[in-house]
């Protein structure tokens, strides 16, 4: 078997048309046009304007059958029990799209086998214009440079510089319009470095606002709190803002289980509860899942997986950070409170976060 | 710029005042022509040639796609409202009854469940924008295979490349409007996507969500680009799409009786225009029975937006998937050693995002590569002409091995998003999977690569061999000493044609530039000319052919063809194609 033909039959550039030359025969033009069964024989035709029409006749169909999904059937809130609203919208939304679809695949698949039996299938030959002639591409370079002379800006250079340059500076200032696009006023970057909780503010129940005991957590059990003073937060998008920041997770390991804590948070934890942020720093989803016996916990977005037991460092994942780990103990009460307000900022990182803290509440 | 001469005859002034229509469609034709000169639009496109071949409808699918979302979308609107205020859920669906929401999450509910048909428009809106994305996609990629990005078209395919990059961000402004868990989640995504950019990142987000995530301003703004800004920009490109598509022509397959300069096909009218037009009504059909048969986004179960919830194994819209997986299998540490770092600056130090960064990459690399591919693939071969056939992909073989390479690529990230599932569903540790995936996204491309070009070349050489010696034709011959052999038949010329009508060039080494230099550049571009032409199966060349027929002793495919013509014509053809 012949792998390769001889070397040098092989210039880049083909010229022409590419129609014959060079190749191992012509071009041999159109193959011959094969009659269709419909061409041929007029039965075959009736069959085909038969199935078309029958094809048409399943669209009507559709269209009554949308009609009756949309009027027969109630609306949900004629229904007392929900499930039985719910299985009517089913039934309802079942009617309106095979309906739909009926009225709309009868039609399409009518009008195409329509075309691809009985209109003509002769295919035809058609040239190609050439994209540029020669002709008007002189032409139009005239005209051009005719343009350009009667405006004189080559011969008058100080009315082309000035142009350009108020030209160039003209867009500048709706790009500035939209400045305030950031409602804060003055782009509250260091807000990010802090959360609502607090020395004192109590850990409490979402959505409930009930503090916690000590005692309400038994070893390997976890929960997800806010903190006390979230509910003084006015507006949806403040205290969805404020929440962001200040979701905790809340769990109990046997204290026997914790790693020796590094120096300074010695007193972080409170006879093995420990609390920790549940925004991911990896981009930001709440850590959700907590496996007891591993003591792991689990982002469910990109997997990152913390470690509560080793003050939640990355044992997987793409996350790059620890979770910042909240400080607590109990108050005279009894009930949990936060030590302090988080000594990092929680969530994702940002190009700013590495900043020493003005205020000095944040080593760099 | 004087007229000098006069291009329009008086006669022909006359002519177009005094005609007298005779027919009805002559007297419609004459007042819209005496009006908006209609007829020269008729008379340019009204028998104008489309080839025609499956695989040119998936640009098709995606237009009507678009039309279908933009319909359905409007239709939404009527009843949606962008707004982060909140009210108390009053309407029928009783769990969430009671709750405070933002209006936009209880204006999704209302139109699920107490607007008739509004489920289904939100459904076929929906699947609508994933058809829309998908048939882009498809399309793209079988633009890319059969070189019909090549001179004249590398504009167009720019704009093609755009349209899908518009396609994805209409898909997820509109994916997040609900305000519901789900979609909270996937703007949270975002935000700590933009934040990790490097000095301006914090500040997008602010400017985004009007300070800090999720504020009271992103559903609004959203909405605005989603129904007005991007859609704008989509009918705008897709008209320049199209007008291109009608100056350049469409391309055709190679074949007999197709050159570069004629296109061979279905006139507009009827044909053409039936199956175009008879189409759309498919793909709204099959869009409707989705809409009506395939629950999508069940906004009631999630429950309005709160930063503390996410379900497990929640998935993106498939086409914002790749995004998502490559964050996945980026890890955060390498053994102990943290990627994420402080970078020292006389201001006291900035915060580099490395896992986040780094799978943004990739996906730059293959955006930016889209775009840039027509030119860096003429700048390689050398191949500045201009190209109406399109290339058979086997015939490109390294191209057809890149651009696989390429979508295993994609796949490999956009599958990494289904990690967890994976995991779960085939009861497989976690981690393993991420490790694999890993693997995947260095190996997957290489091997694809390898594998494809293989397989192309192999390709190849049937061609030569069914060409050369023909198809088998399941008679066994005796010969007179013993000896079995099968007979082989030759093509005609007809289906021969398209065998051997193809170039391989040998790679044309460096070439010095005006001065007589080879610059380094160009040394560069030698060896990926190299890399692009070296291993090639070459064309049938005549001298071969001849020898072939010589050999066995045959007629030349021409006179092959005529009897066969005479088949034909006697109506007992054999030859299926």
């Amino acid at each position: 078997m012949a792998e390769h033909g001889n070397g040098d039959s092989t210039a880049v550039v083909k010229a022409g048309d590419g129609a014959s030359e060079g190749y191992a025969i012509d071009n041999p033009g159109l193959p011959p046009h094969r009659p269709r069964l419909a061409d041929v024989d007029e039965k075959a035709a009736k069959r085909s304007e038969r199935q078309v029409a029958a094809l048409f006749f399943i669209s009507i169909i559709g269209t009554v059958m949308f009609f009756v999904g949309y009027f027969a059937v109630a609306r949900m809130d004629q229904f007392d029990d929900y499930f039985e609203g719910m299985s009517a919208l089913r039934v309802q939304n079942t009617l309106i799209g095979v309906g739909t679809a009926l009225a709309m695949l009868g039609i399409g698949l009518g009008i195409v086998h329509w075309a691809k039996t009985l209109m003509p299938d002769h295919e035809v030959t058609e040239d190609r214009k050439p994209l540029r002639t020669e002709e008007d591409r002189a032409e139009a370079e005239k005209i051009v440079t005719e343009v350009v002379d009667e405006t004189q800006i080559k011969r008058r250079p100080l009315l082309r510089n000035t142009m350009i340059a108020a030209a160039l500076l003209a867009p500048l200032p709706a790009v500035v319009l939209f400045r305030d696009l950031d409602r804060t006023g003055d782009f509250g970057v260091e807000r990010m470095r802090h959360s609502l909780w607090d020395e004192g503010v109590r850990l409490v129940r979402d959505p409930t606002g009930t503090p916690i005991r000590a005692a309400d957590l038994t070893i390997g059990s976890a929960m997800h709190v806010i903190p006390e003073n979230l509910r003084e937060v006015s507006g949806h998008g403040d205290r969805l803002a404020e929440k962001a920041k200040a979701v905790v997770l809340l769990m109990r390991l046997n204290p026997d289980d914790l790693h020796a804590p590094t120096p300074g948070r010695e007193n972080w934890s409170y006879d093995g509860i420990i609390a920790c942020s549940k925004v991911c720093t990896h981009v930001g989803c709440p850590v959700a899942l907590y496996e007891r016996h591993t003591h792991h916990l689990l982002c469910p977005c990109h997997q990152s997986t913390f470690d509560a037991s080793e003050e939640f460092k990355v044992t997987f994942g793409p996350a790059g950070r620890p979770l910042p780990q909240l400080p607590i103990t109990v108050d005279d009460e009894g009930f949990l409170i936060a030590r302090s307000d988080f000594t990092e900022p929680v969530g994702p990182t940002y190009w700013e976060r590495g900043h020493t803290d003005p205020e000095g509440d944040f080593p760099a | 710029m004087s007229a000098s001469k006069e291009k329009y005859t008086e006669a022909q002034y006359l002519e177009a005042t005094e005609y007298e229509p005779k027919t009805g469609t002559g007297k419609i034709a004459n007042y819209v022509d005496t009006r908006v000169g209609g007829t020269s639009i008729v008379r340019e496109f009204g028998r104008k040639v489309f080839p025609d071949h499956w695989t040119f409808m998936f640009g098709e699918v995606a237009l009507y796609s678009f039309i279908i979302t933009v319909v359905s979308g409007a239709f939404l609107t009527f009843w949606f409202d962008p707004s982060m205020s909140t009210t108390r859920y009053s309407g029928s669906y009783a769990p969430l009854q009671g709750l405070e929401m933002s209006m936009a999450y209880a204006t999704s509910l209302e139109l699920s469940f107490d607007v008739r048909g509004g489920l289904f428009m939100r459904q076929l809106h929906h699947w609508g924008a994933l058809m829309f994305v998908l048939a882009m996609s498809v399309h793209m990629i079988r633009v890319f295979f059969t070189g019909a990005f090549r001179k004249p078209r590398e504009l167009n395919w720019v704009v093609g490349a755009t349209l899908l990059v518009l396609g994805l961000a209409a898909g997820f402004t509109g994916y997040s409007l609900p305000d519901e868990v789900l979609s909270g989640n996937g703007l949270r995504i975002i935000d700590g996507m933009l934040k990790a950019i490097p000095v301006v990142g914090t500040y997008i987000s602010f400017f985004l969500f009007g300070g800090e995530f999720p504020g009271n301003e992103v559903i609004p703004r959203l909405y605005a680009l989603h129904i007005f800004v991007i859609p704008a920009l989509i009918l705008i490109l897709i008209a320049v799409h199209l007008f291109l598509v009608v100056m350049h022509k469409h391309t055709q397959y190679p074949g007999p009786g197709r050159t570069q300069r004629n296109v061979v096909g279905y006139p507009v009218g009827p044909v053409y225009a039936a199956k175009a037009g008879g189409f759309f009504f498919i793909v709204l059909g099959v869009l409707s029975l989705l809409a009506g048969t395939f629950q999508i986004n069940a906004l009631w179960n999630y429950g309005p937006y709160d930063p503390s919830p996410v379900q497990a194994g929640t998935q993106p819209d498939w086409y914002i998937g790749w995004f998502d997986g490559v964050l996945r299998i980026m890890p955060g540490f390498i053994g102990n050693i943290p990627l994420e770092f402080v970078l020292p600056t006389p201001w006291g130090g900035n915060s580099i995002a490395t896992p986040v960064l780094v799978p943004m990459i990739p996906i730059t690399l293959l955006l930016l590569g889209v775009f840039v591919w027509p030119w860096l693939e003429n700048w390689i071969t050398g191949d500045k002409r201009e190209h109406h056939l399109l290339d058979r992909p086997r015939n490109a073989p390294t191209r057809t091995a890149f651009g696989v390479a390429m979508v295993v690529w994609y796949l490999v990230m956009w599958g990494a998003a289904s990690s967890d599932l994976m995991a779960t569903h085939f009861a497989l540790s976690l981690n393993d999977v991420i490790y694999w995936l890993r693997a995947a996204f260095f190996l997957g491309p290489i091997i694809a690569y390898l594998l494809t070009k293989r397989i192309c070349l192999a390709l190849q050489r049937k061609d030569r061999e069914i060409a050369l010696h023909g198809h088998e034709a399941g008679v066994i011959e005796v010969s007179a000493d013993g000896e079995f052999h099968e007979q082989h038949k030759l093509p005609n010329e007809h289906e021969l044609w398209t065998l051997v009508s193809y170039e391989a060039p040998a790679p044309s080494g460096p070439r010095p530039n005006a001065k007589g230099k080879i610059t380094a550049v160009e040394k560069v571009r030698a060896r990926l000319n190299r890399i692009w032409f070296e291993d090639r199966v070459e064309p049938v060349s005549r001298e071969e052919y001849l020898e072939v027929l010589g050999h066995h002793g045959e007629s030349p495919a021409g006179l092959e063809a005529a009897q066969s013509r005479e088949a034909i014509t006697s109506g007992a053809s054999s030859d299926n194609r």
